[in-house]
């Protein structure tokens, strides 16, 4: 009955020479067989440890032992109990860190592969099940929830579950937040998000695009409107720059820029307007997702030469691994201990070098990770036509700065009580990037989640 | 979907649209801007606020027909809709507390130089305009202008209006026969704001100019409308779009709007060329 196999059922992937000059989705779905056996490797463990591994709580081996059995709508179901958005999580979680580090079965061997489980149950759902989640009656409470984000749809369809009346106040033109303008189509097609969300609008959740609020809007207006309780997912807006030399020059970009032109504004379609330059030789700068993103997007655009420039080694990565190993997959090349320190353009400010470092690695610093030291006189020119810059993102201040009494860090982060994610101003409540600075879409749903609860327990009180 | 309640050409190149927005027209000021998008398949470009209507919830816009958005949305006309139209974005000009306040426009910047000049007259602040056009064809808001300053210079590079030269020579002449300013306000070509701080930082006169870069989202998240202002990197959609004259490195600023010029030009000299066409779509 088990499957004793000590590695995962391997999912199909597109070959590499391929995948990298098209948007379409990198890897497959499991098909029926592959996802039974592959449940069947769970042990279903009595205490597992899985579950209290995921920000969630997804009830994984009840939705496994469903797969198991072949009632495939029920897993789902399990799953969407705690989870809003499986179709994303199967995607992009980094379950190698989560339930999967967990896993007995990856003591010897690898463990369950229960991300593309979630995935298949997911897809499987969407495929087969015309039927709309039903609206429940409303309990007469109104929350307002500030971005459409992971943290926003969460924290929207866990309220609207109960009952409550929500409306996501969203400041782009379509509902999704990083889902939309981060995560790239072949990674994350935009259809799955654009189902999940009209789920939500299915069980009673209204979506306001074009609102920026703080500007249209002040958080003192919605409770006016008659809003109880307001969450704010307003996610990391500002991008990082590195403050070197030439970052003005044309063809520098935020990775933020660039993916939105690519992925909410459909640059690589021919029937939209927006404007990509179609650069030769890119540099990525940064080791994280994003960079990784930004980069195999760069290949897809049709670019020669497509380099992730890092000061650290890979092993500091911040990157899942599987990123890196897809992004080498399709000829992204690495120059890790590598550090810029100047962006050389023409006459016409165009970008047509990067100057860099080589870096040593010395003791830990407060990341614990190795810190990267400069080799002196190493200095090295590369040829590029674009460099977009993939250092992170401080959370958007708007909101920060036309809320007196709401309090922040000094990175900008919103101060949130950790249990409740409730801030410094009673009723408003705050999770997601807007939180933590940038982290993870599984993270952000932890705290739409976590939010949802809190706000529940206060309303339901009342009347 | 936003309804176009007017549409009015003010010269071969320029149209001024009303566009029906009530949330927007609730919250707007001088100096802030809007960011629209045509249809499904358009670009975000952002314009700056030209006038509001609270009790008819209506924004004003005036544009320029310079690129494929901008000809795109000339194409729509009164009582039709346009998709997106977010705002009222940016800081608002902060106009308080001057005497003598010398506003200067060039071109289509005179339909944002236009309502700074009127609010600062309804506070009863002395306002001077001087205002430059290519050539008299293209003289727009005139009547409007004339009637919020004490004293309306209008400026032709070719002439025709009698006038020839640039915005500066006037403000240069009026500063040497003795005129002082507390503040100039210039919104105009980035070279024409150059060349006005240049002559105003001669003179010690504090001087406010409007950035209008390339843009996306308008809320600080994509960073493409930075600019380097007194050595720091600063956004003009959250951080501005006033800025310091005296700061603002317009040479930079300058060649940033020209990252996708060529790009631009082709999509408006052969409307259906494929110019994105990157990755196949296979």
């Amino acid at each position: 009955m088990f499957n004793m196999d000590k590695n995962k059922t391997r999912v199909p992937e597109r070959a590499p020479k391929l995948r990298n000059k098209t948007f379409k989705e990198v890897t497959a779905t499991y098909n029926v067989d592959m996802a039974i056996n592959e449940a069947n490797r769970c042990l279903g463990c009595k205490t597992p440890a899985c579950v209290g591994a995921c920000p969630v709580n997804v009830p994984i081996p009840q939705f496994i032992q469903k797969i198991k059995d072949g009632e495939f709508e029920e897993a789902y179901q399990i799953v969407k109990t705690v989870n809003s958005l499986p179709a994303v999580c199967g995607r992009v979680c980094p379950q190698e860190t989560q339930c999967e580090s967990k896993c007995v079965r990856g003591l010897k061997g690898e463990s369950v592969a229960i991300g593309r489980l979630e995935r298949f149950v997911a897809d499987y759902h969407m495929q087969n099940c015309e039927e709309k989640p039903v609206k429940p009656a409303s309990n007469g409470h109104k929350v307002a929830v500030i971005g459409s984000g992971p943290s926003g749809l969460t924290c929207a369809g866990d309220l609207a579950k109960l009952g409550y009346q929500v409306t996501i106040f969203e400041a782009l033109h379509k509902a999704g937040g990083v889902l939309m303008y981060g995560i790239p189509e072949f990674r994350l097609p935009k259809k799955i998000v654009e189902k999940e969300i009209e789920d939500l609008v299915s069980i009673g959740v209204k979506i306001e695009t074009n609102m920026v609020i703080g500007k249209i809007l002040t958080l003192d207006e919605l409770f006016d409107m008659g809003f109880e309780a307001i969450y704010l997912g307003t996610g990391a807006g500002l991008p990082a720059f590195m403050g070197i030399e030439g970052e003005g020059f044309v063809g520098v970009y935020s990775a933020n820029e660039f993916l939105t032109r690519i992925n909410l504004l459909k640059a690589y379609d021919d029937k939209y307007d927006t404007f990509i330059a179609k650069p030769k030789n890119v540099a990525v700068i940064g080791g994280g997702n994003v960079a990784m993103d930004a980069a195999r997007s760069a290949k897809r655009l049709g670019a020669e030469n497509v380099y992730i420039v890092y000061r650290r080694s890979e092993n500091e990565m911040p990157a899942r691994k599987e990123e890196v190993h897809h992004a080498k997959e399709e000829e992204i090349i690495f120059k890790t201990l590598t550090n810029p320190v100047k962006i050389i353009g023409d006459e016409k400010g165009r970008v047509t070098q990067i100057e860099c470092l080589s870096m040593e690695l010395g003791e830990p610093d407060a990341s614990g990770r190795r810190a990267p030291i400069a080799v002196e006189g190493s200095n090295f020119t590369m040829d590029v036509d674009c460099v977009i810059m993939a250092l992170g993102n401080t959370p958007n201040p708007l909101i920060l700065s036309v809320t007196p009494g709401l309090e922040a860090n000094k990175k900008g982060c919103l101060t949130v009580n950790p249990k409740t994610m409730q801030t410094s101003i009673k009723n408003i409540y705050a999770g997601g990037d807007a939180v933590t600075g940038a982290a993870t879409v599984i993270l952000a749903m932890g705290a739409g989640k976590q939010a949802a609860k809190s706000i529940d327990e206060v309303l339901k009180k009342r009347r | 979907m936003f309804e176009i309640v007017e549409k009015t050409y003010l010269n071969p190149s320029m149209t001024k649209m009303v566009i029906k927005a009530p949330l927007v027209a609730a919250k707007a000021q001088a100096g802030q801007f809007i960011i629209l998008r045509v249809d499904e398949f358009g670009e975000r470009i952002p314009l700056t606020i030209a006038d509001y209507d609270r009790e008819k919830g209506t924004v004003t816009i005036i544009y320029q027909k310079v690129g494929k958005t901008t000809m795109l949305l000339d194409t729509y006309g009164a009582g039709e809709s346009i998709s997106d139209f977010v705002g009222p974005l940016g800081k608002a000009s902060e106009l308080e507390g001057y005497k003598r306040v010398c506003v200067i426009g060039g071109g289509a910047g005179c339909a944002i130089a236009y309502p700074q000049a009127k609010a600062l007259h309804e506070m009863g602040t002395y306002v001077d305009i001087i205002a430059g056009f290519r050539t008299e064809d293209l003289v727009i808001l005139k009547k409007e202008m004339q009637r919020v300053c004490s004293r309306l210079t209008i400026m032709t590079d070719d002439g025709s209006n009698g006038n020839k030269g640039f915005v500066t020579d006037t403000l240069r002449r009026s500063l040497e026969i003795g005129d002082t300013y507390d503040l100039v306000i210039a919104i105009g070509p980035i070279p024409m704001m150059k060349a006005v701080s240049e002559l105003t930082k001669e003179y010690g006169i504090k001087t406010i100019v409007s950035m209008n870069p390339i843009m996306i989202d308008g809320t600080g998240m994509c960073g493409g409308c930075r600019l380097t202002v007194g050595g720091k990197t600063k956004f003009a959609c959250v951080d501005g779009p006033d800025f310091d004259g005296h700061e603002v490195d317009f040479d930079e600023a300058m060649m940033r709007l020209g990252t996708f010029k060529d790009l631009e030009q082709r999509a408006v000299r052969e409307p259906d060329c494929r110019l994105m066409r990157g990755a196949e779509n296979v």
